[in-house]
Protein backbone atom coordinates (compact mmCIF):
# COMPACT_ATOMS: atom_id res chain seq x y z
CA UNK A 1 0.00 0.00 0.00
CA UNK A 2 1.24 3.48 -0.88
CA UNK A 3 0.00 6.68 0.70
CA UNK A 4 1.40 10.01 -0.52
CA UNK A 5 4.47 8.31 -1.87
CA UNK A 6 5.35 6.55 1.41
CA UNK A 7 5.24 2.80 1.30
CA UNK A 8 3.28 1.43 4.22
CA UNK A 9 3.32 -2.18 5.17
CA UNK A 10 -0.31 -3.01 5.96
CA UNK A 11 0.43 -5.88 8.33
CA UNK A 12 2.82 -3.71 10.35
CA UNK A 13 0.21 -0.99 10.43
CA UNK A 14 -2.28 -3.52 11.81
CA UNK A 15 0.24 -4.52 14.51
CA UNK A 16 0.67 -0.91 15.56
CA UNK A 17 -3.06 -0.30 15.65
CA UNK A 18 -3.54 -3.40 17.78
CA UNK A 19 -0.76 -2.41 20.17
CA UNK A 20 -2.19 1.09 20.50
CA UNK A 21 -5.72 -0.22 21.06
CA UNK A 22 -4.54 -2.56 23.85
CA UNK A 23 -2.50 0.21 25.44
CA UNK A 24 -5.56 2.43 25.51
CA UNK A 25 -7.58 -0.28 27.28
CA UNK A 26 -4.78 -0.85 29.80
CA UNK A 27 -4.24 2.83 30.58
CA UNK A 28 -7.77 4.19 30.20
CA UNK A 29 -8.73 3.67 33.87
CA UNK A 30 -5.64 5.61 34.94
CA UNK A 31 -6.39 8.45 32.54
CA UNK A 32 -9.94 8.55 33.83
CA UNK A 33 -8.69 8.55 37.42
CA UNK A 34 -6.32 11.44 36.76
CA UNK A 35 -8.97 13.39 34.92
CA UNK A 36 -11.65 12.79 37.58
CA UNK A 37 -9.23 13.82 40.34
CA UNK A 38 -9.33 17.36 38.94
CA UNK A 39 -13.11 17.61 38.72
CA UNK A 40 -16.07 18.58 40.85
CA UNK A 41 -18.26 15.67 41.91
CA UNK A 42 -21.01 16.57 39.49
CA UNK A 43 -18.54 16.74 36.58
CA UNK A 44 -17.05 13.30 37.18
CA UNK A 45 -19.78 11.30 35.46
CA UNK A 46 -20.54 13.77 32.68
CA UNK A 47 -20.87 12.11 29.30
CA UNK A 48 -19.30 12.46 26.78
CA UNK A 49 -16.18 12.40 28.93
CA UNK A 50 -14.14 15.60 29.16
CA UNK A 51 -10.71 14.02 29.39
CA UNK A 52 -9.10 17.35 30.12
CA UNK A 53 -11.24 19.13 32.73
CA UNK A 54 -12.21 22.61 31.50
CA UNK A 55 -11.60 24.06 34.97
CA UNK A 56 -9.06 21.78 36.67
CA UNK A 57 -9.76 21.71 40.40
CA UNK A 58 -6.34 21.49 42.03
CA UNK A 59 -8.08 22.16 45.34
CA UNK A 60 -8.92 18.41 45.47
CA UNK A 61 -5.23 17.67 45.99
CA UNK A 62 -5.10 20.11 48.90
CA UNK A 63 -8.35 18.99 50.53
CA UNK A 64 -7.43 15.31 50.78
CA UNK A 65 -4.59 16.06 53.18
CA UNK A 66 -6.99 17.62 55.69
CA UNK A 67 -9.93 15.21 55.29
CA UNK A 68 -7.89 12.16 56.32
CA UNK A 69 -4.45 11.80 57.96
CA UNK A 70 -2.89 11.04 54.59
CA UNK A 71 0.59 12.13 55.74
CA UNK A 72 0.50 9.57 58.56
CA UNK A 73 -0.70 6.83 56.22
CA UNK A 74 2.05 7.56 53.71
CA UNK A 75 4.69 7.73 56.44
CA UNK A 76 3.53 4.39 57.90
CA UNK A 77 3.48 2.71 54.51
CA UNK A 78 6.85 4.11 53.47
CA UNK A 79 8.41 2.97 56.76
CA UNK A 80 7.05 -0.58 56.48
CA UNK A 81 7.80 -0.86 52.77
CA UNK A 82 11.40 0.34 53.03
CA UNK A 83 12.24 -1.87 56.01
CA UNK A 84 10.60 -4.91 54.40
CA UNK A 85 12.37 -4.35 51.10
CA UNK A 86 15.80 -3.92 52.73
CA UNK A 87 15.37 -6.97 54.97
CA UNK A 88 14.11 -9.02 52.07
CA UNK A 89 17.00 -8.08 49.75
CA UNK A 90 19.60 -8.65 52.45
CA UNK A 91 18.41 -11.93 53.95
CA UNK A 92 17.28 -13.44 50.63
CA UNK A 93 20.50 -12.80 48.76
CA UNK A 94 22.47 -13.93 51.80
CA UNK A 95 20.62 -17.25 52.07
CA UNK A 96 20.54 -17.68 48.30
CA UNK A 97 24.33 -17.49 48.15
CA UNK A 98 24.61 -20.54 50.40
CA UNK A 99 21.98 -22.45 48.43
CA UNK A 100 23.66 -21.67 45.11
CA UNK A 101 27.40 -21.69 45.83
CA UNK A 102 28.15 -23.53 49.07
CA UNK A 103 28.01 -27.22 49.91
CA UNK A 104 26.54 -28.40 53.18
CA UNK A 105 24.44 -31.31 54.44
CA UNK A 106 20.70 -31.28 53.59
CA UNK A 107 21.13 -28.31 51.29
CA UNK A 108 18.76 -29.54 48.60
CA UNK A 109 16.21 -30.83 51.10
CA UNK A 110 16.14 -27.47 52.85
CA UNK A 111 15.78 -25.65 49.56
CA UNK A 112 12.95 -27.95 48.52
CA UNK A 113 11.20 -27.07 51.79
CA UNK A 114 11.47 -23.41 50.90
CA UNK A 115 10.19 -23.88 47.36
CA UNK A 116 7.26 -26.02 48.48
CA UNK A 117 5.89 -23.15 50.55
CA UNK A 118 5.86 -20.78 47.55
CA UNK A 119 2.82 -22.67 46.28
CA UNK A 120 1.18 -22.42 49.71
CA UNK A 121 -1.19 -19.44 49.67
CA UNK A 122 -0.65 -17.09 52.59
CA UNK A 123 -4.41 -17.18 53.15
CA UNK A 124 -4.13 -20.83 54.25
CA UNK A 125 -2.09 -19.91 57.32
CA UNK A 126 -3.01 -16.27 57.89
CA UNK A 127 -5.34 -17.15 60.78
CA UNK A 128 -2.85 -19.16 62.89
CA UNK A 129 -0.18 -16.59 62.01
CA UNK A 130 -2.45 -13.87 63.34
CA UNK A 131 -3.10 -15.80 66.57
CA UNK A 132 0.62 -16.34 67.06
CA UNK A 133 1.46 -12.68 66.44
CA UNK A 134 -1.27 -11.67 68.87
CA UNK A 135 0.29 -13.95 71.53
CA UNK A 136 3.64 -12.28 70.85
CA UNK A 137 2.04 -8.88 71.51
CA UNK A 138 2.40 -7.77 67.90
CA UNK A 139 -1.28 -7.00 67.24
CA UNK A 140 -1.59 -3.38 66.17
CA UNK A 141 2.13 -2.95 65.57
CA UNK A 142 4.02 -2.33 62.35
CA UNK A 143 6.48 -4.99 63.38
CA UNK A 144 3.82 -7.65 62.68
CA UNK A 145 3.49 -6.54 59.05
CA UNK A 146 7.26 -6.36 58.68
CA UNK A 147 7.77 -9.85 60.10
CA UNK A 148 5.18 -11.42 57.89
CA UNK A 149 6.46 -9.85 54.67
CA UNK A 150 10.22 -9.73 55.03
CA UNK A 151 11.21 -13.41 54.96
CA UNK A 152 9.67 -14.96 51.90
CA UNK A 153 10.63 -18.16 50.17
CA UNK A 154 10.01 -16.37 46.90
CA UNK A 155 12.90 -13.97 47.48
CA UNK A 156 15.33 -16.77 48.27
CA UNK A 157 14.16 -18.73 45.24
CA UNK A 158 14.50 -15.78 42.88
CA UNK A 159 18.00 -14.87 44.05
CA UNK A 160 19.18 -18.47 44.09
CA UNK A 161 18.08 -19.01 40.49
CA UNK A 162 20.06 -15.95 39.45
CA UNK A 163 23.20 -16.98 41.36
CA UNK A 164 23.05 -20.40 39.69
CA UNK A 165 23.69 -18.65 36.37
CA UNK A 166 26.93 -17.08 37.68
CA UNK A 167 29.87 -19.42 36.96
CA UNK A 168 31.28 -21.25 40.01
CA UNK A 169 34.81 -20.56 38.77
CA UNK A 170 34.40 -16.95 39.79
CA UNK A 171 33.89 -17.93 43.44
CA UNK A 172 36.60 -20.59 43.26
CA UNK A 173 39.13 -18.03 42.03
CA UNK A 174 38.20 -15.64 44.81
CA UNK A 175 38.51 -18.41 47.42
CA UNK A 176 41.95 -19.29 46.15
CA UNK A 177 42.90 -15.64 46.54
CA UNK A 178 41.95 -15.97 50.19
CA UNK A 179 38.64 -14.10 50.16
CA UNK A 180 36.17 -15.18 52.82
CA UNK A 181 32.70 -16.31 51.73
CA UNK A 182 31.21 -13.14 53.20
CA UNK A 183 33.52 -10.97 51.12
CA UNK A 184 32.75 -12.98 47.98
CA UNK A 185 29.05 -12.41 48.58
CA UNK A 186 29.53 -8.71 49.20
CA UNK A 187 32.22 -7.86 46.63
CA UNK A 188 31.41 -10.24 43.80
CA UNK A 189 27.89 -11.64 43.97
CA UNK A 190 25.94 -8.56 45.02
CA UNK A 191 27.34 -6.26 42.30
CA UNK A 192 26.72 -8.96 39.67
CA UNK A 193 23.14 -9.58 40.73
CA UNK A 194 21.80 -6.11 40.08
CA UNK A 195 19.08 -7.32 37.66
CA UNK A 196 17.79 -9.91 40.14
CA UNK A 197 17.97 -7.45 43.02
CA UNK A 198 15.99 -4.95 40.97
CA UNK A 199 13.36 -7.53 40.18
CA UNK A 200 13.08 -8.49 43.82
CA UNK A 201 12.93 -4.83 44.82
CA UNK A 202 10.03 -4.18 42.45
CA UNK A 203 8.14 -7.23 43.64
CA UNK A 204 8.72 -6.61 47.34
CA UNK A 205 8.16 -2.88 47.19
CA UNK A 206 4.99 -3.22 45.14
CA UNK A 207 3.67 -6.03 47.29
CA UNK A 208 4.37 -4.29 50.59
CA UNK A 209 3.08 -0.93 49.37
CA UNK A 210 -0.14 -2.40 47.95
CA UNK A 211 -0.82 -5.06 50.57
CA UNK A 212 -4.34 -4.83 51.83
CA UNK A 213 -5.46 -7.93 53.71
CA UNK A 214 -2.42 -8.04 56.04
CA UNK A 215 -2.71 -4.45 57.32
CA UNK A 216 -6.50 -4.79 57.43
CA UNK A 217 -6.24 -7.73 59.84
CA UNK A 218 -3.40 -6.38 61.98
CA UNK A 219 -3.81 -2.61 62.07
CA UNK A 220 -7.07 -1.28 63.48
CA UNK A 221 -5.85 2.00 64.98
CA UNK A 222 -6.12 4.91 62.57
CA UNK A 223 -2.68 6.27 63.45
CA UNK A 224 -1.10 2.94 62.45
CA UNK A 225 -2.91 2.40 59.16
CA UNK A 226 -1.20 2.14 55.80
CA UNK A 227 -2.16 4.02 52.68
CA UNK A 228 -4.24 1.17 51.25
CA UNK A 229 -6.50 0.69 54.26
CA UNK A 230 -6.49 4.45 54.79
CA UNK A 231 -7.67 4.93 51.23
CA UNK A 232 -10.30 2.26 51.76
CA UNK A 233 -11.46 4.04 54.94
CA UNK A 234 -11.66 7.30 53.00
CA UNK A 235 -13.71 5.64 50.25
CA UNK A 236 -16.25 4.28 52.70
CA UNK A 237 -16.48 7.54 54.68
CA UNK A 238 -16.80 9.90 51.74
CA UNK A 239 -18.32 7.55 49.16
CA UNK A 240 -19.84 10.37 47.11
CA UNK A 241 -16.74 12.60 47.03
CA UNK A 242 -15.62 11.21 43.70
CA UNK A 243 -13.08 13.91 42.91
CA UNK A 244 -11.38 13.60 46.30
CA UNK A 245 -11.33 9.79 46.16
CA UNK A 246 -9.66 9.92 42.78
CA UNK A 247 -7.10 12.47 43.98
CA UNK A 248 -6.23 10.26 46.98
CA UNK A 249 -5.96 7.25 44.65
CA UNK A 250 -3.53 9.12 42.41
CA UNK A 251 -1.40 9.96 45.46
CA UNK A 252 -1.41 6.27 46.50
CA UNK A 253 -0.25 5.23 43.02
CA UNK A 254 2.62 7.67 42.48
CA UNK A 255 5.36 6.02 44.62
CA UNK A 256 4.83 2.63 42.98
CA UNK A 257 4.87 4.24 39.56
CA UNK A 258 8.15 5.98 40.41
CA UNK A 259 9.91 2.84 41.66
CA UNK A 260 8.60 0.87 38.74
CA UNK A 261 9.75 3.36 36.10
CA UNK A 262 13.22 3.66 37.64
CA UNK A 263 13.77 -0.09 37.81
CA UNK A 264 11.67 -1.43 34.94
CA UNK A 265 14.54 -1.78 32.46
CA UNK A 266 15.91 -4.55 34.66
CA UNK A 267 12.59 -6.22 34.82
CA UNK A 268 12.29 -8.49 31.81
CA UNK A 269 15.93 -9.48 32.23
CA UNK A 270 15.37 -10.27 35.90
CA UNK A 271 12.32 -12.44 35.31
CA UNK A 272 13.95 -14.15 32.36
CA UNK A 273 16.98 -15.15 34.37
CA UNK A 274 15.17 -16.21 37.51
CA UNK A 275 11.59 -17.26 37.07
CA UNK A 276 11.74 -20.09 34.61
CA UNK A 277 14.93 -22.02 34.33
CA UNK A 278 14.59 -24.77 36.92
CA UNK B 1 47.39 -20.14 41.78
CA UNK B 2 48.18 -23.81 41.68
CA UNK B 3 50.88 -23.32 44.27
CA UNK B 4 48.45 -22.14 46.90
CA UNK B 5 45.99 -25.06 46.73
CA UNK B 6 46.07 -27.26 49.84
CA UNK B 7 47.44 -30.33 48.00
CA UNK B 8 50.59 -28.41 47.20
CA UNK B 9 51.87 -28.15 50.77
CA UNK B 10 54.56 -25.86 52.06
CA UNK B 11 53.17 -22.49 51.02
CA UNK B 12 49.88 -22.61 52.96
CA UNK B 13 49.48 -20.25 55.92
CA UNK B 14 50.36 -21.93 59.19
CA UNK B 15 46.93 -21.44 60.76
CA UNK B 16 45.24 -23.25 57.94
CA UNK B 17 47.57 -26.21 58.17
CA UNK B 18 46.74 -26.53 61.84
CA UNK B 19 43.09 -27.25 61.08
CA UNK B 20 42.40 -30.82 60.16
CA UNK B 21 40.38 -31.64 57.07
CA UNK B 22 37.37 -32.42 59.25
CA UNK B 23 37.56 -29.17 61.14
CA UNK B 24 37.80 -27.23 57.91
CA UNK B 25 34.75 -29.02 56.57
CA UNK B 26 32.79 -28.28 59.74
CA UNK B 27 33.84 -24.66 59.52
CA UNK B 28 32.63 -24.38 55.97
CA UNK B 29 29.29 -25.87 56.98
CA UNK B 30 28.96 -23.35 59.77
CA UNK B 31 29.69 -20.52 57.35
CA UNK B 32 27.00 -21.88 55.01
CA UNK B 33 24.46 -22.13 57.81
CA UNK B 34 25.28 -18.60 58.94
CA UNK B 35 24.26 -17.40 55.46
CA UNK B 36 20.92 -19.14 55.71
CA UNK B 37 20.18 -18.44 59.37
CA UNK B 38 18.77 -14.88 59.23
CA UNK B 39 16.24 -15.67 56.54
CA UNK B 40 15.48 -19.14 57.82
CA UNK B 41 14.76 -17.93 61.36
CA UNK B 42 12.15 -15.49 60.13
CA UNK B 43 10.80 -18.00 57.65
CA UNK B 44 10.50 -20.78 60.24
CA UNK B 45 8.80 -18.62 62.85
CA UNK B 46 6.43 -16.67 60.64
CA UNK B 47 5.68 -19.13 57.84
CA UNK B 48 6.56 -22.72 58.68
CA UNK B 49 5.21 -22.58 62.23
CA UNK B 50 1.83 -21.11 61.28
CA UNK B 51 1.49 -23.65 58.44
CA UNK B 52 1.83 -26.54 60.88
CA UNK B 53 -0.45 -24.77 63.34
CA UNK B 54 -3.04 -24.35 60.56
CA UNK B 55 -3.27 -28.09 59.97
CA UNK B 56 -3.78 -28.75 63.68
CA UNK B 57 -6.29 -25.93 64.11
CA UNK B 58 -8.55 -27.42 61.42
CA UNK B 59 -9.36 -30.23 63.86
CA UNK B 60 -9.97 -27.96 66.86
CA UNK B 61 -12.77 -25.82 68.25
CA UNK B 62 -11.55 -22.36 69.22
CA UNK B 63 -12.95 -18.86 69.39
CA UNK B 64 -9.58 -17.28 70.03
CA UNK B 65 -10.01 -16.52 73.74
CA UNK B 66 -11.49 -19.51 75.63
CA UNK B 67 -10.04 -23.02 75.85
CA UNK B 68 -9.10 -24.91 72.73
CA UNK B 69 -11.06 -28.15 72.34
CA UNK B 70 -10.44 -31.12 70.12
CA UNK B 71 -13.08 -31.27 67.41
CA UNK B 72 -12.21 -34.42 65.54
CA UNK B 73 -13.92 -34.27 62.17
CA UNK B 74 -16.67 -31.85 63.26
CA UNK B 75 -15.29 -29.02 61.16
CA UNK B 76 -14.99 -31.33 58.18
CA UNK B 77 -18.64 -32.46 58.34
CA UNK B 78 -19.73 -28.86 58.80
CA UNK B 79 -18.39 -28.04 55.32
CA UNK B 80 -21.18 -30.06 53.73
CA UNK B 81 -23.97 -28.24 55.59
CA UNK B 82 -22.56 -24.75 55.17
CA UNK B 83 -24.32 -23.03 52.25
CA UNK B 84 -21.73 -20.23 52.38
CA UNK B 85 -18.87 -22.68 51.92
CA UNK B 86 -20.59 -24.50 49.07
CA UNK B 87 -21.27 -21.23 47.25
CA UNK B 88 -17.70 -20.04 47.89
CA UNK B 89 -16.25 -23.33 46.66
CA UNK B 90 -18.12 -23.26 43.34
CA UNK B 91 -17.58 -19.54 42.82
CA UNK B 92 -13.84 -20.04 43.29
CA UNK B 93 -13.88 -22.88 40.75
CA UNK B 94 -15.87 -20.77 38.27
CA UNK B 95 -13.56 -17.80 38.73
CA UNK B 96 -10.52 -20.02 38.17
CA UNK B 97 -12.02 -21.90 35.22
CA UNK B 98 -12.60 -18.64 33.34
CA UNK B 99 -9.80 -16.39 34.47
CA UNK B 100 -6.91 -18.86 33.99
CA UNK B 101 -7.41 -19.71 30.29
CA UNK B 102 -8.55 -16.20 29.36
CA UNK B 103 -5.60 -14.53 31.08
CA UNK B 104 -3.19 -17.03 29.49
CA UNK B 105 -4.50 -16.42 25.97
CA UNK B 106 -4.44 -12.64 26.43
CA UNK B 107 -0.95 -12.70 27.96
CA UNK B 108 0.47 -14.94 25.22
CA UNK B 109 -1.14 -12.88 22.46
CA UNK B 110 0.18 -9.68 23.97
CA UNK B 111 3.67 -11.19 24.42
CA UNK B 112 3.81 -12.28 20.76
CA UNK B 113 2.62 -8.85 19.65
CA UNK B 114 5.13 -6.98 21.81
CA UNK B 115 7.96 -9.32 20.86
CA UNK B 116 7.79 -7.90 17.30
CA UNK B 117 10.17 -5.14 16.38
CA UNK B 118 7.82 -2.22 16.94
CA UNK B 119 8.87 1.34 17.60
CA UNK B 120 7.94 2.28 21.18
CA UNK B 121 7.80 -1.38 22.14
CA UNK B 122 9.10 -0.68 25.63
CA UNK B 123 6.37 1.87 26.21
CA UNK B 124 3.70 -0.63 25.17
CA UNK B 125 5.20 -3.26 27.49
CA UNK B 126 5.34 -0.87 30.42
CA UNK B 127 1.75 0.21 29.81
CA UNK B 128 0.53 -3.39 29.77
CA UNK B 129 2.42 -4.17 32.95
CA UNK B 130 1.32 -1.13 34.89
CA UNK B 131 -2.10 -2.39 36.09
CA UNK B 132 -0.28 -5.27 37.80
CA UNK B 133 1.78 -2.97 40.02
CA UNK B 134 -0.98 -0.42 40.61
CA UNK B 135 -2.67 -0.29 44.01
CA UNK B 136 -5.70 -2.54 43.98
CA UNK B 137 -7.73 -0.27 46.23
CA UNK B 138 -7.17 2.63 43.85
CA UNK B 139 -7.89 0.77 40.62
CA UNK B 140 -10.87 -1.08 42.09
CA UNK B 141 -12.56 2.18 43.00
CA UNK B 142 -12.01 3.49 39.45
CA UNK B 143 -13.31 0.21 38.10
CA UNK B 144 -16.44 0.58 40.24
CA UNK B 145 -17.00 4.06 38.87
CA UNK B 146 -16.34 3.09 35.25
CA UNK B 147 -18.75 0.17 35.55
CA UNK B 148 -21.35 2.03 37.57
CA UNK B 149 -24.66 0.73 36.12
CA UNK B 150 -26.44 4.11 36.11
CA UNK B 151 -23.73 6.72 35.52
CA UNK B 152 -20.59 4.84 34.50
CA UNK B 153 -18.90 5.57 31.16
CA UNK B 154 -18.90 1.88 30.16
CA UNK B 155 -22.68 1.64 30.16
CA UNK B 156 -22.89 5.10 28.58
CA UNK B 157 -20.74 3.86 25.72
CA UNK B 158 -22.84 0.70 25.37
CA UNK B 159 -25.91 2.91 25.33
CA UNK B 160 -24.56 5.15 22.57
CA UNK B 161 -23.83 2.00 20.56
CA UNK B 162 -27.54 1.26 20.72
CA UNK B 163 -27.88 -1.18 23.61
CA UNK B 164 -31.36 -0.87 25.06
CA UNK B 165 -31.30 0.72 28.56
CA UNK B 166 -33.21 -2.30 29.89
CA UNK B 167 -30.49 -4.65 28.59
CA UNK B 168 -27.55 -2.71 30.01
CA UNK B 169 -25.62 -4.97 32.39
CA UNK B 170 -25.79 -4.13 36.10
CA UNK B 171 -22.13 -5.23 36.50
CA UNK B 172 -21.14 -5.49 40.18
CA UNK B 173 -24.68 -4.80 41.37
CA UNK B 174 -26.29 -7.60 39.35
CA UNK B 175 -25.94 -11.18 40.57
CA UNK B 176 -25.62 -12.48 37.01
CA UNK B 177 -22.93 -9.98 36.06
CA UNK B 178 -20.96 -9.59 39.30
CA UNK B 179 -18.69 -12.57 38.62
CA UNK B 180 -18.12 -11.37 35.04
CA UNK B 181 -17.03 -8.00 36.44
CA UNK B 182 -14.60 -9.67 38.84
CA UNK B 183 -13.17 -11.90 36.09
CA UNK B 184 -12.71 -9.00 33.66
CA UNK B 185 -10.98 -7.00 36.37
CA UNK B 186 -8.64 -9.90 37.15
CA UNK B 187 -7.65 -10.32 33.51
CA UNK B 188 -7.00 -6.61 33.07
CA UNK B 189 -4.96 -6.43 36.27
CA UNK B 190 -2.85 -9.57 35.86
CA UNK B 191 -2.24 -10.15 32.16
CA UNK B 192 0.72 -7.76 32.01
CA UNK B 193 2.68 -9.80 34.52
CA UNK B 194 2.18 -13.06 32.66
CA UNK B 195 2.97 -11.27 29.41
CA UNK B 196 6.42 -10.48 30.82
CA UNK B 197 6.95 -14.15 31.69
CA UNK B 198 5.85 -15.19 28.20
CA UNK B 199 8.19 -12.58 26.70
CA UNK B 200 11.06 -14.16 28.59
CA UNK B 201 10.00 -17.56 27.23
CA UNK B 202 9.73 -16.28 23.66
CA UNK B 203 13.19 -14.76 23.84
CA UNK B 204 14.57 -18.12 24.90
CA UNK B 205 13.42 -19.88 21.71
CA UNK B 206 16.25 -20.73 19.35
CA UNK B 207 15.97 -18.52 16.24
CA UNK B 208 17.28 -21.37 14.05
CA UNK B 209 14.01 -23.21 14.57
CA UNK B 210 12.18 -20.38 12.84
CA UNK B 211 14.78 -20.24 10.07
CA UNK B 212 14.32 -23.95 9.44
CA UNK B 213 10.55 -23.48 9.37
CA UNK B 214 10.95 -20.62 6.88
CA UNK B 215 13.03 -22.88 4.61
CA UNK B 216 10.18 -25.40 4.68
CA UNK B 217 7.82 -22.63 3.61
CA UNK B 218 5.79 -22.63 6.84
CA UNK B 219 3.12 -19.98 7.30
CA UNK B 220 3.08 -17.73 10.36
CA UNK B 221 0.22 -19.80 11.76
CA UNK B 222 2.10 -23.09 11.24
CA UNK B 223 5.17 -21.62 12.91
CA UNK B 224 3.06 -20.64 15.89
CA UNK B 225 1.56 -24.13 16.28
CA UNK B 226 4.67 -26.16 15.47
CA UNK B 227 7.49 -24.06 16.88
CA UNK B 228 6.32 -21.37 19.28
CA UNK B 229 3.75 -23.29 21.31
CA UNK B 230 5.76 -26.52 21.80
CA UNK B 231 8.87 -24.51 22.67
CA UNK B 232 6.88 -22.53 25.22
CA UNK B 233 5.65 -25.63 27.10
CA UNK B 234 7.76 -25.00 30.24
CA UNK B 235 6.63 -21.36 30.30
CA UNK B 236 3.02 -22.34 29.81
CA UNK B 237 3.31 -24.81 32.66
CA UNK B 238 4.78 -22.19 34.96
CA UNK B 239 2.18 -19.61 33.96
CA UNK B 240 -0.75 -22.00 34.38
CA UNK B 241 0.39 -23.10 37.85
CA UNK B 242 1.00 -19.53 39.02
CA UNK B 243 -2.30 -18.33 37.60
CA UNK B 244 -4.27 -21.20 39.09
CA UNK B 245 -2.84 -20.62 42.55
CA UNK B 246 -3.46 -16.91 42.23
CA UNK B 247 -7.05 -17.49 41.11
CA UNK B 248 -7.82 -19.88 43.94
CA UNK B 249 -6.75 -17.32 46.49
CA UNK B 250 -8.58 -14.37 44.95
CA UNK B 251 -9.84 -12.01 47.66
CA UNK B 252 -8.84 -8.33 47.46
CA UNK B 253 -10.67 -7.55 44.24
CA UNK B 254 -13.84 -9.29 45.48
CA UNK B 255 -13.68 -7.43 48.78
CA UNK B 256 -13.20 -4.14 46.97
CA UNK B 257 -15.68 -4.51 44.11
CA UNK B 258 -18.61 -6.65 45.29
CA UNK B 259 -18.01 -7.63 48.96
CA UNK B 260 -18.96 -11.15 47.91
CA UNK B 261 -22.42 -10.13 46.77
CA UNK B 262 -25.02 -9.63 45.57
CA UNK B 263 -26.19 -12.48 47.79
CA UNK B 264 -23.41 -15.03 47.62
CA UNK B 265 -22.83 -14.63 43.87
CA UNK B 266 -19.16 -13.67 44.24
CA UNK B 267 -18.36 -15.16 47.66
CA UNK B 268 -15.00 -16.95 47.26
CA UNK B 269 -13.04 -19.30 49.53
CA UNK B 270 -10.63 -16.74 50.99
CA UNK B 271 -13.54 -14.40 51.68
CA UNK B 272 -15.24 -17.21 53.56
CA UNK B 273 -12.05 -17.94 55.52
CA UNK B 274 -11.83 -14.27 56.41
CA UNK B 275 -15.49 -14.11 57.50
CA UNK B 276 -15.35 -17.29 59.56
CA UNK B 277 -12.12 -16.23 61.28
CA UNK B 278 -12.36 -12.50 61.84
CA UNK B 279 -16.13 -11.95 61.85
CA UNK B 280 -17.48 -15.19 63.43
CA UNK B 281 -14.24 -16.11 65.31
CA UNK B 282 -14.76 -19.77 64.45
CA UNK B 283 -11.02 -20.32 64.04
CA UNK B 284 -11.05 -24.11 63.74
CA UNK B 285 -13.67 -24.08 61.02
CA UNK B 286 -11.96 -21.29 59.11
CA UNK B 287 -8.78 -23.37 59.14
CA UNK B 288 -10.74 -26.31 57.75
CA UNK B 289 -11.87 -24.12 54.84
CA UNK B 290 -8.24 -23.03 54.44
CA UNK B 291 -7.26 -26.68 54.29
CA UNK B 292 -9.71 -27.18 51.42
CA UNK B 293 -8.07 -24.25 49.64
CA UNK B 294 -4.67 -25.84 50.18
CA UNK B 295 -5.84 -29.22 48.85
CA UNK B 296 -7.32 -27.56 45.76
CA UNK B 297 -4.00 -25.87 45.03
CA UNK B 298 -2.11 -29.10 45.66
CA UNK B 299 -4.30 -31.27 43.44
CA UNK B 300 -4.26 -28.83 40.54
CA UNK B 301 -0.50 -28.34 40.75
CA UNK B 302 0.15 -32.08 40.77
CA UNK B 303 -2.25 -32.68 37.85
CA UNK B 304 -0.66 -29.91 35.80
CA UNK B 305 2.77 -31.29 36.59
CA UNK B 306 1.73 -34.77 35.40
CA UNK B 307 0.17 -33.41 32.21
CA UNK B 308 3.29 -31.48 31.24
CA UNK B 309 5.48 -34.48 31.94
CA UNK B 310 3.46 -36.72 29.65
CA UNK B 311 3.87 -34.27 26.81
Amino acid sequence: MKIAGIKINTSRLALYLLAIAITIVMLMPFAWMLSASLKLNREVFQFPIHWIPPHPRWQNYIDIWTKIPLTTFIYNTAKITIIVTLLQLLTSSFAAYAFAKLRFPHRDLLFLGYVATIAMPWQVYMVPQFLMMREMGLYNTHLAIICLQAFTAFGVFLMRQFYMSIPDELCEAARVDGMSEYRIWWNIMLPLSRPALSTLTIFTFVFAWNDFLGPMIYLTKTELKTIQIGLRMFISQYSAEYGLIMAASVVALVPVLAVFLVLQRFFVEGIASSGLKG
Amino acid sequence: MVASTPSNGGQKPARRRALSRRQRKLRSYLVAYSFIAPNFAGFAIFTLGPILFAFALAFMHWDGSNHIGFAGLDNFWKLFHDAGFIAAFWNTIIYTAFSVPLTMVCALGLAILLNQKLAGRNFFRTAAFFPYVASLVAVAVVWNMLFNPEMGPVNMILYTFGVDPKDLPGWAADKDWAMVTIILFGIWKNMGYFMVIYLAGLQGINAELYEAADLDGATAWQKFWNVTLPQLTPTTFFVSVMLTIQSFKVFDQVFMITQGGPGTSTLVLVYHIYNEAFISWDLGYSSMVALVLFLLVLVVTVVQFRLTREE
